[in-house]
C-alpha cells in the first residue's frame, strides 16, 4: 500500500509527465491560455490516462512480452517490437470509444471535453506514459496508478500554467518574447519550481 | 502556395521553424538534448522519419480515401518509427538507452504528421521529400543548438571532448549545473525565440491583451 | 484486379478496404522484416554491453580504451550463478540465459523483502543473483558482484568488484541510473569512483560498514579505511550508495555467499 501511495505521490509531482518529462509539450503550450478551457483538457487527459495505460499493460503482458503468448502454446514468440504500434492504436481507439460513450450518455461532459478529445490522441504525454510504463515494467495496479497519478500530474501543470498566463496579461513583456517565447521561460521557472519535490520519499 | 524547391527545403530552416514558429514537436526538442550526441541522433531518426513519412503519404494521395486518412498516416510513421527504433537498439546501443522513450515518441510528434497532413497528402513526391527534409532540418538546427549549449557550458565538453576544462579536472570553467537540469531547456528555447523574432520581426505575435494606452502611460 | 480498384473512386467501400489491407500487408511487413533481422544484432550488443561493464568493474579494461576485444576478454572470466538464501553456488540456472530483471518480477524466482530490511528502497530481490570470478590460479583475484539500490530518482544498477579477500574493493561500475545530471552523476565519475579502490567493506566484526559520507575523508580518522568522499550537492544519491552496501553486503544479499566463499563452503 505504501509503495502505491508513493508511486502515486511521485507520478504527480516529482516526475511530473509535462514539467519534468516534457511530454505533451504541444497542447501543454498551446490550450493553456485560459484556466476554464486548461481545466477541460487536464481532466480528458487524466481520463484517458487512466484508461490508457492499463489497457496496455494487459496487451504487453498478455500479447507482446517475451513468453507472453505461453497461454497460446507459443513461449518463445518475442513481440516487443510491435509496442509502438499497438499503444497508439490503442490509445486512437480508447479515445475514439470514449468520445461515443460521452456523447450518447454524458451530453454535457462530451460538450466540454468533446473538442479536446481528438487533440490528445496525439498527445506525446499519453503516448509517453505507456512506454515508461513498460520500460519501468509496472504490474496492473501500478501502471493504474501511474496512469491515474501522470495525468493529474500533467493537469494540474497545465492549469497552473493557464493560470499563470492569464496574470500575464498585465505585465508589459518585450516585442520578440511575446506569446510563445514567454511562455516558454514561464515553464522553465515552473519547472524549476517541481524540482525541489525531487529526492522526496515516501 | 509558392512550391518552388528551394523555397520549400529552406524555408522550415528559419523563416517557418516548426519549433520556434509552429510550435510543433517541442516535447522531444526539449528532453533529450542534455548533450551534443543524443541531439544529434535524435535529430537524425526524425529527419529519416519525416522524410520518408511525408514520400509514403504523397506516393499513395491520390488514392486516399479520405475517411481513414488519419489513421493510414499514423500507420506509416509509427512503423518507420519502429523501423528507426530497431536499427538504433542494433547498431547504436548506448545512445537509444540514453534516448529511452523518446524515439518512441517520434510517432506523436506533431511535426511528422502535421507535415504529412498539411503537405504531402496536395503536392508531389519529390517536392514532399525536400519538405520532409526541410522540416527535419529545422527541427535538427533547433535541437542542435540547444543541445550544444547544454554540454558546453553545462559540462564543458561537445561531443564527449572536453572544450572548457571544468574546474574540478584543474582548468578554469565552473560549470552551470542548471544547464545540465531540464528547465534550462525551457530558457534556451525561450531565449531564440525572441533572438528570431528581434531578427525576423513579421514573427512577432500581436499582443493578445493590450493595456489601455491611458493605463499603459501611468503604468510606464 | 488491382488496376480496377485502384480506379474505383476514393470514397468506395471496396477501395478502402483495399487500401487498408495492403496498407497493413507492406508495413507489416516492412516492421517485421527489420525487426527479425536486427533481433541478433541487437542481442549481441547487449550482450556486448554487460560484459563491457562486468571488464570495466573486474578492471580488465580501462574507461574510453577503444578497440577493445571485448567478448575475448571476457573468456577469462567464469559466470557463475548464486543461490542468495543458501549462499551457495547453484547449476539449477543457466548463467548464460539468466535474467535477472525477469526474475525480480517472478513470484517463483524472487521474494518480497520485508519493510525493515529493505534499506535500499528495491521492494523485491530475485533468489538468485549472477557473479562473475576472475581467477589466478585456483585462487580468486577478482569477485564481480551485481548491486543496485534506490537513488534519488530512480535505481541505481552497478558491479563492484572485490579482490580475492572479499573486502577490499577493486572498483565499482555504475552502469545505469538516473541521477541528478551534474551533481549526483558524479557516481560515473572515474575520478571519484578511482577513490573506491582499496576501501574495505566489512568492519572487524564482520558487518557491512563502507559508507559515502558527507564531505571529505579524514585520512586520518580510524575509520577512514570504510569512508568514500560524498559528492556536493548529491547527499541522497551519496545515501543511496550506502544503502546498497548495506543491503547486499548484509545478510540479504552476497553475506551468507561470502561467508561460505571464505570457509570454502560455496
Amino acid at each position: 500500500m505504501d509503495d502505491i501511495i508513493s508511486l502515486f505521490v511521485r507520478s504527480v509531482f516529482v516526475e511530473n509527465l509535462a514539467l519534468a518529462f516534457f511530454l505533451g509539450m504541444c497542447t501543454f503550450l498551446a490550450v493553456s491560455k485560459r484556466v476554464a478551457t486548461a481545466f477541460g483538457l487536464g481532466i480528458a487527459v487524466i481520463v484517458v490516462m487512466t484508461v490508457t495505460v492499463p489497457v496496455n499493460n494487459l496487451l504487453f503482458k498478455f500479447l507482446l512480452d517475451k513468453g507472453a503468448l505461453a497461454w497460446a502454446g507459443l513461449p518463445y514468440v518475442d513481440m516487443s517490437f510491435l509496442g509502438l504500434i499497438t499503444y497508439i492504436g490503442v490509445i486512437a481507439a480508447i479515445v475514439q470509444v470514449l468520445e461515443m460513450v460521452l456523447d450518447r450518455y454524458f451530453p454535457a461532459l462530451y460538450n466540454a471535453l468533446g473538442i479536446f478529445l481528438p487533440l490528445i490522441t496525439v498527445n506525446c504525454a499519453i503516448l509517453g506514459a505507456s512506454l515508461f510504463m513498460v520500460e519501468r515494467s509496472y504490474n496492473f495496479t501500478e501502471s493504474l496508478v501511474f496512469g491515474l497519478g501522470g495525468g493529474i500530474g500533467w493537469a494540474l501543470a497545465v492549469i497552473a500554467l493557464a493560470g499563470i498566463r492569464e496574470k500575464l496579461k498585465y505585465s508589459d513583456v518585450p516585442e520578440g518574447l511575446q506569446g510563445l517565447g514567454i511562455t516558454f521561460i514561464t515553464v522553465g521557472l515552473m519547472s524549476l519550481g517541481f524540482m525541489a519535490f525531487s529526492g522526496i520519499q515516501l | 502556395m509558392d512550391a518552388s524547391p528551394r523555397k520549400v527545403l529552406f524555408d522550415p530552416l528559419v523563416d517557418n521553424n516548426p519549433v520556434t514558429l509552429q510550435m510543433l514537436g517541442v516535447c522531444s526538442a526539449l528532453a533529450v538534448t542534455t548533450n551534443l550526441l543524443n541531439s544529434l541522433i535524435m535529430s537524425a531518426a526524425l529527419t529519416v522519419v519525416c522524410v520518408f513519412s511525408n514520400g509514403a503519404v504523397s506516393a499513395i494521395r491520390n488514392h486516399m480515401p479520405s475517411s481513414i486518412r488519419i489513421i493510414v498516416q499514423m500507420t506509416i510513421i509509427a512503423s518507420l518509427v519502429i523501423v528507426v527504433d530497431q536499427l538504433l537498439k542494433a547498431f547504436a546501443y548506448e545512445v537509444s538507452r540514453s534516448l529511452s522513450v523518446f524515439v518512441g515518441l517520434i510517432i506523436t510528434n506533431c511535426i511528422v504528421l502535421g507535415r504529412a497532413e498539411a503537405f504531402a497528402s496536395k503536392n508531389p513526391v519529390g517536392l514532399s521529400l525536400l519538405d520532409g527534409l526541410g522540416n527535419g532540418l529545422g527541427y535538427s538546427a533547433v535541437l542542435i543548438v540547444v543541445g550544444a549549449v547544454r554540454e558546453l557550458f553545462g559540462a564543458g565538453s561537445l561531443l564527449g571532448i572536453v572544450i572548457l576544462t571544468p574546474a574540478q579536472d584543474g582548468g578554469w570553467y565552473v560549470p552551470n549545473g542548471l544547464l545540465l537540469l531540464p528547465p534550462s531547456a525551457f530558457f534556451i528555447i525561450g531565449l531564440m525565440i525572441w533572438g528570431i523574432r528581434t531578427w525576423k520581426r513579421d514573427q512577432v505575435e500581436p499582443e493578445e491583451f493590450q493595456i489601455h494606452a491611458i493605463h499603459r502611460q501611468e503604468v510606464l | 484486379m488491382i488496376r480496377r480498384l485502384l480506379d474505383l473512386p476514393n470514397d468506395d467501400s471496396r477501395k478502402i478496404v483495399f487500401i487498408a489491407v495492403s496498407l497493413c500487408l507492406v508495413c507489416s511487413l516492412m516492421v517485421s522484416s527489420a525487426a527479425v533481422l536486427l533481433a541478433p544484432i541487437q542481442a549481441a550488443q547487449q550482450q556486448e554491453n554487460r560484459r563491457m561493464n562486468v571488464l570495466l568493474a573486474a578492471g580488465l579494461i580501462e574507461e574510453g580504451e577503444e578497440d577493445v576485444q571485448v567478448n575475448q576478454l571476457f573468456q577469462q572470466i567464469e559466470a557463475r550463478i548464486v543461490n542468495l538464501d543458501t549462499g551457495q553456488f547453484t547449476d539449477a540456472v543457466n548463467p548464460a540465459t539468466f535474467d535477472p530483471r525477469a526474475a525480480k518480477r517472478d513470484p517463483n524466482m524472487s521474494d518480497e523483502i520485508p519493510d525493515d530490511d529493505d534499506v535500499a528502497g528495491l521492494g523485491r530481490r530475485e533468489r538468485y543473483a549472477r557473479v562473475y570470478i576472475l581467477r589466478d590460479g585456483d585462487a580468486i583475484s577478482r569477485l564481480v558482484l551485481p548491486v543496485r539500490a534506490y537513488g534519488l530518482w530512480s535505481t541505481m544498477f552497478a558491479f563492484i568488484a572485490l579482490e580475492g579477500d572479499l573486502n577490499t574493493v577493486a572498483a565499482i561500475n555504475f552502469y545505469e541510473h538516473a541521477e541528478t545530471p551534474g551533481l549526483g552523476d558524479e557516481i560515473e565519475d572515474p575520478d571519484w569512483r578511482a577513490l573506491w579502490a582499496g576501501r574495505q567493506i566489512f568492519d572487524a566484526q564482520g558487518q557491512p560498514r563502507l559508507r559515502v559520507i558527507r564531505g571529505r575523508v579524514d585520512s586520518a580518522s580510524p575509520n577512514a579505511i570504510h569512508e568514500v568522499d560524498g559528492m556536493a550537492g548529491a547527499t541522497l544519491t551519496g545515501n543511496g550508495v550506502s544503502n546498497m552496501i548495506v543491503f547486499w553486503f548484509g545478510e540479504s544479499g552476497f553475506g551468507q555467499f561470502l561467508d561460505n566463499l571464505r570457509t570454502g563452503g560455496a
